[in-house]
């Protein structure tokens, strides 16, 4: 199974747990994404920022290779992620998302138990050990615990939102990837449960690499370590995007190098 | 209130609304009395098959076996055997394969040449007259077997019931939301985990509603067993042995047979069996709405 690679969180080099190069990205005819390099460190938040339409979903879900399930998704270019590229040929995409795991814009929790739900990628998976215990290590580590531990039979439906998130959380925890990914977790959420939530990732990069993509870009300043910035290219009648500047989020936020970043993050983006 | 900015009210005004309030008034009642009107055949046929037939719903009737000619007494029992027997090679053949077609449908090929086929012929076998299924199944079973039998039946009340569980279970599978399998793929599930971990398990109460609904409709049905499964007045089941290959009886083909014939006896026990069969078929509506609770 998963093994823990040692971690080594006081690195002063930084330590890729995937290395992103992203060429082309195509949709049919449509070039989604181009030329765009993300690092990603290891125990360390990437935020991914940048206004509607550049592309920074379609890059987070090409981590994972869920746009795989998309018709007409072509990729060009080469990830990195433990020794291997998982666009080589051979790799099998079903077996990439079982070590990066996803959280999605809406909590998606399915209709079992608050248990099953943990449980399941660990059943995928025919996990050996002991199911329950690393189901409540789950829910702890997700900070739902306490919440739902009388009712782990009830169905993770009912739930609220929040807790949904965190639900959907645990269950992509639940199985240990290296990487978690966040498409824009906290956008169906109110102000309460977007906070839990991030305090939960900053808690969660001690055992887990997180990319974030969010259009919020306080909360990118709040928990993002590094962070990317993304924009659209509409010259040539098409709307292309591609990485505009990446870096350490107090450097983008307060000293950025492109022009492009600066009008964003001050407001003057049309 | 301070009311002396509105306009004052002129007469024509006046009018206007009154004739406003008439129309939706004339309306409402329409509607009440559509709604009603609705649900009067069904209160008015329970109404009298349960004064008619009430009475000789008794242990008999349930036990015996049907009266010939001037005999007093007698029941039904053959043919309530016969009908659960014939519904359930019904739904034996039905259910799965209409399951496993609208998998086909929903999942696997959903804008594939051959769905739009199976699709186009599911809706128009949903809307052919039941005795058809009935000759279907006399040219492929009775011709072939050479003889009417519990089997033939039960094929043709299958006919009929598939299309409607290919077409709900279709139709609950593609209502599973899409983010609930994008969770499950991003989790690492191959398609087929996919399917039969999620799609399957959260449309099943959709799904089953549709196969009751088809049930239901199966349990009722008298022209397709006309010629496919005819009538006896004999056993299903008979010393121990089941006899599927002979004529069987069935509580709606009794029912046809017995209301036509000069006997108060048998006149009544076709009563007492329609009023089985409509209990039948209310149980079986009343757990499809149990199942049928939405899971999201």
């Amino acid at each position: 199974m998963m093994q823990q690679v040692a971690t080594d969180t006081d690195a002063q080099p930084a330590v890729l747990a995937m290395d992103c190069k992203l060429n082309r990205i195509f949709y049919g005819n449509f070039l989604a994404v181009r030329d765009s390099h993300v690092p990603i460190e290891k125990n360390k938040i990437t935020g991914f920022i940048g206004p509607s339409g550049c592309g920074k979903s379609t890059v987070l879900r090409s981590l994972n290779r869920m746009n795989d399930l998309i018709e007409g998704f072509r990729f060009e270019g080469h990830v990195q992620f433990i020794g291997q590229d998982i666009y080589g040929k051979g790799v099998d995409p079903v077996v990439v998302r079982r070590y990066i795991g996803m959280v999605f814009q809406q909590p998606n929790p399915f209709s079992m138990s608050i248990y099953d739900n943990v449980a399941f990628g660990l059943r995928i998976n025919r996990y050996k050990g002991d199911i329950g215990d690393r189901v409540k290590h789950a829910l702890q580590s997700a900070a739902l615990w306490d919440e739902v531990k009388d009712k782990l039979k009830a169905s993770g439906l009912s739930l609220s939102g929040g807790q949904q998130q965190r639900l959907c959380i645990a269950r992509a925890i639940a199985t240990q990837p290296q990487v978690l990914l966040m498409d824009e977790p906290c956008s169906a959420l109110d102000p309460i449960a977007t906070r839990r939530v991030e305090e939960l990732m900053t808690e969660l990069k001690k055992d887990y690499t997180i990319a974030l993509v969010t259009h919020n870009m306080q909360q990118a300043m709040r928990v993002a370590d590094t962070t990317a910035f993304f924009s659209v290219d509409i010259s040539g009648g098409s709307r292309t995007g591609y990485l505009v500047e990446l870096g350490p989020t107090s450097q983008i936020f307060g000293n950025p190098r492109e022009k492009l970043t600066k009008d964003y993050i001050s407001g003057q983006f049309s | 209130m301070n009311e002396t900015s509105l306009p004052e009210s002129t007469p024509s005004l006046q009018r206007k609304l009154e004739g406003r309030a008439l129309r939706s008034m004339l309306l409402s009642i329409l509607v009440w009395i559509s709604a009603i009107l609705t649900s009067i055949p069904l209160f008015s046929v329970l109404y009298m098959l349960s004064t008619r037939g009430g009475a000789r719903l008794n242990w008999e009737a349930f036990t015996e076996l049907p009266p010939a000619g001037f005999e007093m007494g007698g029941g039904f029992g053959n043919a309530l055997v016969g009908t659960l027997f014939m519904v359930g090679i019904a739904s034996l053949i039905a259910i799965p394969l209409g399951i496993l077609a609208a998998i086909f449908l929903a999942e696997l090929g959903p804008n594939s040449k051959l769905a739009t086929i199976a699709r186009f012929s599911a809706k128009v076998l949903a809307g052919v007259p039941s005795i058809l299924a009935g000759v279907f199944a006399y040219a492929t079973v009775v011709v072939t077997t050479g003889t009417y039998s519990a089997i033939a039946g039960g094929v043709a009340l299958a006919v009929l019931m598939l299309p409607i569980v290919v077409l709900t279970a279709e139709e609950s599978m593609k209502m599973v939301p899409k983010i609930m399998k994008d969770a499950a793929y991003g989790m690492g599930c191959t398609h087929t985990q996919v399917i039969w971990k999620i799609v399957l398990p959260t449309g099943m109460p959709a799904i089953l509603t549709g196969v009751m609904l088809a049930i239901a409709r199966a349990s009722g049905e008298t022209a397709p067993l006309l010629f496919t499964a005819l009538f006896s007045n004999y056993w299903l089941i008979q010393d121990g042995r089941l006899d599927a290959m002979n004529p069987t009886a069935s509580l709606a083909v009794l029912i046809y047979n017995f209301s036509g014939m000069p006997f108060d006896n048998q006149i009544e026990l076709a009563w007492a069996a329609s009023l089985v069969l409509v209990i039948i078929v209310l149980i079986i509506n009343a757990i499809s709405r149990i199942f049928g609770k939405p899971k999201f």
